[in-house]
């Protein structure tokens, strides 16, 4: 193409402007294509998350389609979802045996952006029956660890209460969690992510606190 | 032709440990192994497809906004390629979460657009992207290499080093958390540069 044209005004314009409709179109296509398959796979991720925090779903890894195995497994367990305080959700697991756990949804600030996660509790209200936490974008190798079981495993059977005070769970320094039952091992190198989920544990759980004693 | 193309940025003129482009995701990725293949594996794809597209455009472009089209046609593809994984292979794309918005301002990207693919027919620019692409991810499971195993010891997740031989269990080794943070990523990289340049040396 002759050179001229190409660098004057007129061009550029043009050209600019076409690329931004072209590229529009097509991002904007693929958006609204994907879309339902998408948000199929961010229920299940929640519903997934919810299971695992009581130890359930553990075949979600290794099946075919996950949406469909999650949904079963969630609606046989997950029976109950009560209104807990100011309307924040509280799920009630039973499993097998008849017993009862019950999930507290988690919210928090983590280094780079939301983390999230959910605690399972037992009948007495104050021992964690298991926990998952995820992110959205934590450093990896380091603060997206929380996400991994090597974190959140440590935290079944700890805590809440300490001689009858509600003291929540913290998040210590890599290894000075041993015999303490209100503390788990934190992530070397990746200390505000591990404080970030020891504010987002005390802050959520003491919201239900109240509801949970009257009930 | 095409193999010196795509062999070249391997060793020759590696993009990282020569013409030093891409280290600041170089420090960020590599604390483990799988994110360091994942990021490798991603920018490989996105540099081949971006030198494509543009060689494609090569004789259209206006001199004048060449980097902005070039930042658009990259940032496209990042963003469809992301969509479709969160849509098909959700894992991956929560792997893929942070590293997104990594590749699009990865230097070598943007580098190869500039320096090759604009003045070269698409086959080659293509070949170029790939091997740019897989000589940024070279260095980086290299270096994930040495961080995983002497930081955490493991590899791709699974324990080399024995749960026994730690203090904590009575034995005598520890893991070196220097390892873990960004600057020992510099320094492993320097040490490459060094043996790259001593090689070169030596082949004189």
């Amino acid at each position: 193409m002759d050179n001229k044209i190409r660098n004057g005004n007129l061009y550029t314009f043009l050209y600019a402007a076409a690329i931004v409709i072209v590229v529009a179109a097509i991002l904007a296509l693929t958006a609204q294509v994907l879309r339902p398959r998408q948000e199929s796979n961010v229920r299940t991720e929640t519903r997934l998350y919810i299971l695992r925090s009581a130890g359930l779903a553990g075949g979600a890894y290794t099946v075919k389609d996950r949406n469909s195995y999650v949904e079963k497994e969630y609606n046989r367990y997950i029976k109950d979802t009560a209104v807990g305080p100011d309307g924040l959700p509280l799920f009630v697991c039973t499993l097998e045996d008849g017993s009862k756990k019950y999930i507290i949804p988690l919210h928090g600030t983590g280094l780079w952006g939301p983390i999230w996660g959910y605690l399972a509790l037992d009948n007495d209200f104050e021992t964690v029956y298991g926990a998952v936490f995820d992110h959205k974008s934590e450093t990896p190798g380091l603060g997206a660890e929380i996400s991994k079981e090597p974190f959140s495993e440590p935290f079944r059977g700890k805590s809440l209460y300490k001689e009858g005070e509600f003291v929540s769970v913290s998040v210590v320094k890599g290894g000075r969690a041993a015999g303490n039952p209100n503390a788990v091992d934190g992530i070397s190198g990746g200390t505000i992510t591990s404080r970030a989920v020891e504010t987002m544990i005390r802050e959520c759980v003491i919201k239900y606190i109240p509801f949970l004693k009257h009930e | 032709m095409n193999k010196r193309i795509f062999l070249d940025p391997l060793f020759k003129n590696n993009p990282v440990s020569v013409l030093v482009l891409g280290i600041c995701s170089a420090l960020a990725v590599t604390v483990k192994m799988e994110p360091a293949l994942v990021m490798a594996l991603s920018v490989t794809l996105v540099t081949g497809f971006s030198g494509l597209i543009m060689s494609l455009f090569r004789n259209t472009v206006p001199n004048r906004i060449r980097i902005i089209v070039q930042l658009i046609v990259v940032a496209t593809l990042v963003i469809v390629v992301d969509q479709i994984l969160k849509a098909f292979a959700y894992d991956v794309s929560k792997q893929l979460s942070v590293f997104v918005g990594l590749i699009i301002t990865n230097c070598i990207i943007m580098g190869r657009i500039e320096a090759f693919a604009l003045g070269n027919k698409p086959l080659p620019a293509f070949m170029d992207g790939i091997g740019n692409g897989l000589g940024y991810g070279m260095i980086l499971v290299i270096v994930s290499f040495f961080r995983e195993l002497l930081g955490s010891g493991t590899l791709l997740g699974y324990r080399i080093v024995p749960q026994s031989w730690y203090m904590g269990n009575g034995g005598f080794y520890e893991n070196n958390g220097l390892m873990i943070l960004p600057p020992m990523a510099l320094i492993i990289v320097g040490l490459i540069i060094w043996i790259f340049n001593a090689r070169k040396e030596w082949s004189k």
